[in-house]
Order: C-alpha cells, then sequence, then structure tokens
C-alpha cells in the first residue's frame, strides 16, 4: 500500500514535466507524422520518395558519413582528454576540466563563427600558412565537409568525455596494479586491461555523440557552406524554401524513429547517471 | 597429493628488509622497521587496522617506494627495482582480478606477459584451475562467481608463473567463517607443494597463529615482535602482543622478587609464581595468564599451582568451552575458559578458587 501510494505521489510530482513534454513535443510530432502521410495526398507517397530520390539518398549516405567521422574523432580526443581528466597530475586535471566546460558556456552559433574564422580561405590558419610561405594557395578548410566535421567534433567531445571518464573513474585501480605486480608494461596494460574496461562507457560515448550528431543544424549550415547539407538541414529546407512540407516531414519522422532505436540501444549500455560523469 | 605436482623449479626467495620507514605527508605508517623473511616461510604480518600492514606489503611489491631503508632479496639490494620486474605473486584483498577475462583468461594473463608459448600457457593453466579445483569454471568472468572461487582464481593467478615469492594481503576477510577454514587451509597446502615464500597479511590472529611459521606484529607503524605462533602466543614480549593475540588475565604483582628463570610477586596477600622469560627490573610487574590455562575448583589445589579465591559473576557458553566471568577479591576481572564437557556448571555468585600450573603464566612490565 505505501509503495504503491509513493509511486502514485512520483508521478504526480512528474506530472508538470509530462505535461509539458507531451504539449510541446508529442502533439507536435503527431501533427508532422499525419502530414507525411497527408502531403500533398493521402498514402505512402513521401516515404517511398525517400528510397528512390536521389537528393534525399545522398543527403542521407553525407549525413552518416560525417557522423561516423566525427563521432570517431571525437572519441579518441574524448578518451585522452578523459584520462588526463581521472588520471592526471592535479594541474593536468585542472586543465582538462577548464578544456570540457568552458565550450559549454558558448553557444553553438558563436563557436561555429569562430571556426569559420579560424578555417575560411583569408581564415588565420591560411593567412598565417600562407605569411609563412608553408602554402601558396589557401587550404580548402571551411564550406566543405571538412570544415562541418572539425565543427561537429569540438563541439560534441565534451559530451563523450563523461561516459568515457566515468568509466575510467570505476575501475578498481587494485586491478591496474595487479597487472603490473604480474609484470605486464605499460602499454600493455593500456590496451588489455585499461581500454577494455572503460568499453561500456566508449559504447556510451559512441551512441550519444552519433544521436547528437545526426541531428546538427547550425554547425553544417555555417561551416558546410550549403555544399554539404545535412539531414536536418533538408529538412529545413524542404519546408521553408520548397515548400515540399510531407517529404521533409517524413524525412523528420524517419530520423526520429532511428534516434530512438540508437537511445533504446545506449539505455543497454550505460545508466543515465554516468553520462553526466 | 602426488610428487609431481610439485612447481619444482620455483625458486624460493629470501628477503631482508633493513631499517624500511615510510611517512605519508607528517605521518608515518612505518618506524624503522627490520624484518628477515627466510626462504619458503610463511609469515604472517599481523596487526589491527591501520598498522601498516598492507604499506608493508606494498613495499615489499615495489608498488610504493620507502622514504627511508633498503630491501635486499637473495643478496641484491632490490630497494629500486619496479613491481613489474620483481614479478612477486600477489593476491589483493578484494582479489582484483580481470572483470573482462574469464578464468582461464585470468589465469594466462601472467604467462602471456612473458611470452609464453600456447601450448605451455594452456597445459600450465590446465594445471593450475585442476590444482585449486576450478574444473568446470574455466569459461566464466569472475562475476559469475562466489566469494571463494574468485579467491581461487587470484591464487592461481598469482601462482601459475612460479614467482619466488607470494605477498596476500588479507585475502580472506570476504569469506564467511567456514569457507574461510577451507581456503585456509587450501592456502597452507599450496605453500607446502609449491615451497615458495609466503608473506601474508591479516589482522585476525586465529588465522595468523593457524598458518604461519613465523608471525610479525604490527602496531602504530612498529613491528613489536616476530615468532613462532607459539612463542608469540605463550612469550609475548609486551603487553601489546600478549593482548592482541587473544584474551588475558593481567594481574598486577608487587614486592616482586627475581630468582634465576623464576618470579615471585604478590596479588591480594597471595604470593604468585611464574617464569621470568624477559629482563625485568623494579619491583612491580604484571602476571598475565590466558583463560584457558586457568581452571576452576573448590579447594586451592596443589602446592605447585597457583591459586587465587573468587567469586564467580556470571557465564558464556560457547558450545565446545565454557567462560566464566569471575571478580577477584578486590575487584579484579578474571575471564577463565573450560571445557564444557569437563566441568559441570557454576552458579554465580559462588565463592571458588581459580588456579593455573606456575608455568603457565609470564611476566609483563607493569608499564605497557
Ligand atoms: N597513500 C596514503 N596516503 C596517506 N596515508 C596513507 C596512505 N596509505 C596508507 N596511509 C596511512 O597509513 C596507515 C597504515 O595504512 P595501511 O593501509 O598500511 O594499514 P593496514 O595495517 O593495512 O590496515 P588495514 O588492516 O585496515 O588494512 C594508515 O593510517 C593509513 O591511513
Ligand atoms: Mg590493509
Amino acid at each position: 500500500m505505501i509503495g504503491k501510494s509513493a509511486t502514485s505521489r512520483k508521478i504526480l510530482l512528474l506530472a508538470p514535466l509530462l505535461l509539458f513534454l507531451g504539449l510541446a513535443y508529442v502533439v507536435p510530432f503527431l501533427g508532422v507524422v499525419r502530414w507525411s502521410f497527408t502531403m500533398p495526398e493521402v498514402g505512402l507517397g513521401q516515404y517511398r520518395a525517400l528510397f528512390t530520390d536521389p537528393l534525399v539518398q545522398s543527403v542521407f549516405i553525407r549525413t552518416l558519413r560525417i557522423c561516423l567521422v566525427v563521432t570517431a574523432a571525437a572519441l579518441v580526443a574524448a578518451y585522452a582528454i578523459g584520462y588526463v581528466w581521472v588520471r592526471g597530475s592535479s594541474v593536468q586535471r585542472m586543465l582538462a576540466e577548464f578544456c570540457i566546460l568552458v565550450p559549454f558556456w558558448i553557444s553553438v552559433l558563436t563557436r561555429a563563427f569562430g571556426w569559420l574564422a579560424m578555417l575560411s580561405n583569408r581564415g588565420l590558419i591560411n593567412t598565417w600558412l600562407q605569411s609563412a610561405g608553408i602554402i601558396s594557395e589557401p587550404l580548402a578548410l571551411a564550406r566543405n565537409e571538412l570544415g562541418v566535421i572539425i565543427g561537429m567534433t569540438h563541439f560534441l567531445i565534451p559530451f563523450a568525455v563523461f561516459p568515457i571518464a566515468s568509466a575510467m573513474r570505476s575501475i578498481d585501480e587494485r586491478v591496474l596494479l595487479a597487472a603490473r605486480g604480474m609484470g605486464a608494461s605499460r602499454t600493455r596494460i593500456f590496451w588489455t586491461v585499461f581500454v577494455p574496461l572503460t568499453s561500456g562507457g566508449l559504447i556510451g560515448a559512441a551512441l550519444i555523440v552519433f544521436v547528437f550528431a545526426l541531428g546538427f543544424f547550425v554547425t553544417p549550415a555555417i561551416l558546410g557552406g550549403g555544399r554539404s547539407v545535412m539531414v536536418a538541414e533538408l529538412v529545413y529546407l524542404r519546408i521553408f524554401q520548397s515548400p515540399d512540407w510531407g517529404l521533409g516531414a517524413a524525412i523528420s519522422v524517419v530520423l526520429v524513429l532511428f534516434i530512438g532505436i540508437l537511445l533504446a540501444l545506449m539505455r543497454r549500455f550505460i545508466k543515465p547517471a554516468h553520462l553526466v560523469g | 597429493m602426488p610428487q609431481n605436482m610439485q612447481l619444482s623449479d620455483a625458486k624460493a626467495a629470501e628477503i631482508k628488509a633493513v631499517s624500511i620507514g615510510k611517512t605519508f605527508g607528517a605521518f608515518h605508517a612505518l618506524k624503522d622497521l627490520s624484518l628477515d623473511i627466510g626462504r619458503g616461510e610463511f609469515l604472517t604480518l599481523l596487526g589491527p587496522s591501520g598498522s601498516g600492514k598492507t604499506t608493508f606489503l606494498m613495499i615489499l611489491a615495489g608498488f610504493t617506494a620507502p622514504t627511508t631503508g633498503r630491501l635486499v632479496m637473495d643478496g641484491k639490494d632490490i630497494t629500486d627495482v619496479p613491481a613489474e620486474d620483481r614479478s612477486y605473486g600477489m593476491v589483493f584483498q578484494g582479489y582484483a582480478l580481470f572483470p573482462h577475462l574469464t578464468v582461464e583468461q585470468n589465469i594466462a594473463f601472467p604467462l602471456k606477459v612473458r611470452g609464453r608459448s600456447s601450448s605451455e600457457i594452456k597445459r600450465k593453466v590446465g594445471e593450475m584451475v585442476e590444482r585449486v579445483g576450478l574444473v568446470g569454471h574455466e569459461k566464466k568472468l569472475p562475476a559469475k562467481l562466489s566469494g571463494g572461487q574468485q579467491q581461487r582464481v587470484a591464487l592461481a593467478r598469482a601462482l601459475v608463473f612460479e614467482p619466488s615469492v607470494l605477498l596476500l594481503d588479507e585475502p580472506f576477510s570476504a569469506l564467511d567463517k567456514n569457507l574461510r577454514e577451507m581456503m585456509q587451509q587450501e592456502v597452507k597446502r599450496l605453500h607446502e607443494e609449491t615451497g615458495t615464500t609466503f608473506v601474508f597479511v591479516t589482522h585476525d590472529q586465529s588465522e595468523a597463529l593457524a598458518l604461519s611459521s613465523r608471525v610479525a606484529i604490527f602496531n602504530h607503524g612498529e613491528l613489536l615482535q616476530v615468532g613462532k605462533p607459539k612463542d608469540v602466543y605463550e612469550r609475548p614480549e609486551n603487553r601489546f602482543v600478549a593482548e592482541f593475540l587473544g584474551e588475558i588475565n593481567l594481574l598486577p604483582l608487587d614486592a616482586l622478587h627475581l630468582d634465576g628463570d623464576r618470579a615471585a610477586g604478590q596479588f591480594e596477600e597471595r604470593t604468585i609464581v611464574l617464569n621470568k622469560t624477559m629482563p625485568m627490573t623494579g619491583s612491580n610487574a604484571v602476571a598475565a595468564i590466558r583463560p584457558e590455562h586457568m581452571v576452576i575448583s573448590a579447594s586451592p589445589q596443589s602446592s605447585d599451582r597457583n591459586a587465587i579465591t573468587c567469586r564467580v559473576e556470571g557465564a558464556t557458553y560457547f558450545g565446545a568451552s565454557t567462560k566464566y566471568h569471575l571478580k577477584t577479591r578486590k575487584g579484579t576481572s578474571l575471564a577463565v575458559s573450560m571445557p564444557t564437557a569437563a566441568t559441570s556448571p557454576i552458579a554465580p555468585q559462588t565463592d571458588v578458587w581459580v588456579s593455573w600450573p606456575v608455568n603457565q603464566g609470564f611476566l609483563l612490565p607493569s608499564g605497557g
């Protein structure tokens, strides 16, 4: 009896949040689902188009490719930062913390323009390299896929650090000592003990980064310069510029379903508490 | 146990710790500690929590560097040799198994590190699995094993590469009593079979007495006494050792009279005669007698026994033995432990004699 009333009280406490989420997301999304089946006429036409329209296909493939590369790059960087954060000296820890937290205070828009200032043809890097005489023609660092990948990776690294650092922190120090005591070198311990013991955190970080990356809009729009449109930007273009609401809606539905599957997978690999460190 | 199970090429090492000191900031965790660990012996480090046992073991293993002092193994100074090059076997408190590797892979780890051939690894791991009784569990992950089985994996992993020294840090503290006793016997057997030098840490005195060839007693980072179990139990050199190794009755003596290896003193107007086991000065001392060496009777008994009058206050039943709680005339508390089967129950408030043979008690300095 007590348990029952306690759960119902908890549900009551959650009610405002549930109501808000329902009104702000679920109801509008159901509307989007309806559009995808009704615009411009009732039927599965828009979903068929998803599989046949070469433009949609190429955006899907580009999105997957960018997300995979970004995930891999962010994981490697986050692993290094997480390692220093968890196992470094106190000065190193402070530096790592700084690198992880400061990006959170700067908006995604500011950061994208910041990278543009760094990477564009007349940006800091190209100007410097040219004046140093290392290159004669500017390198194509922005307004293409490379720029998008750099900007997105930079944005997503901190989100990957938390689950990875959490996994590193929960390693029993004695297990590493045991390996040392058995004569294992540092490199061997790192690859055969340390990394496998953080695999849960790595998988969690990979899913988070990948899911976030799938929905990126601002960074690709600014750093891609319209030449490497990703799926979220495509939805925007279909709805506000074409206008082709039915196709935009169908793309959104597929994207939400795909992300839902990935999130369900993520729940199997990591506890939510680990995502925030 | 067939003779061919002997890990014949396991060479036991001898280690000398010379004036080892360890400080953490201003805190002295170990103070000028010197200890010789003999080839193939089973040495137990015994002491209360925080006495520095683990710190000393970590220094032996090479995981921690001593602040002062040297370590010498088989005549070579190894103070600066890192842990990975000492290659002692080690069983950590809490086992420290590799959670992502199966039983078999855990045991194979030190052999792989040493680059042994896969056929040799297979053979040795198989032998070890059999030796510690884990046949049928080879493919399981540690999380799927019981505490006792995990303990066996830890032992197998520490012994499989035939280390010259095996260090064990409170390996049984998480096990229940029956399993604990079983594992104690198993460790004793492994020690006999391998002939390796074992250094074992515990804060359980009965475990220390049951297993070891010698016991080293630690307190506050100091080594108080080292000796065979019987010697430290029956001839402790100070009050801490006497009390830490088991319950003991302490009777303050005055008018102490020393005569060769005997000593006599007064306790509540009675003369108590004891063995003198250490140099003693002054006229005061404490007579120390273990509860199981005393008996309760209606009369003072024979003249080669010390006897005092007491009143029974109560009794605690322990199954095989019963412990009586008594008070002397002037109020000193005593405990006497007697086999339950050999005595009939004694009612509280009975006035009785408590006696013990003169060679069973020993003298301690009255200070501490
Ligand atoms: N790295 C460290 N930094 C500071 N103090 C430490 C450190 N390691 C140990 N100590 C201190 O040294 C003392 C001895 O610790 P140690 O772990 O050797 O005790 P122990 O005898 O093994 O105790 P237990 O039976 O509880 O395991 C303790 O007071 C402990 O707090
Ligand atoms: Mg300890």
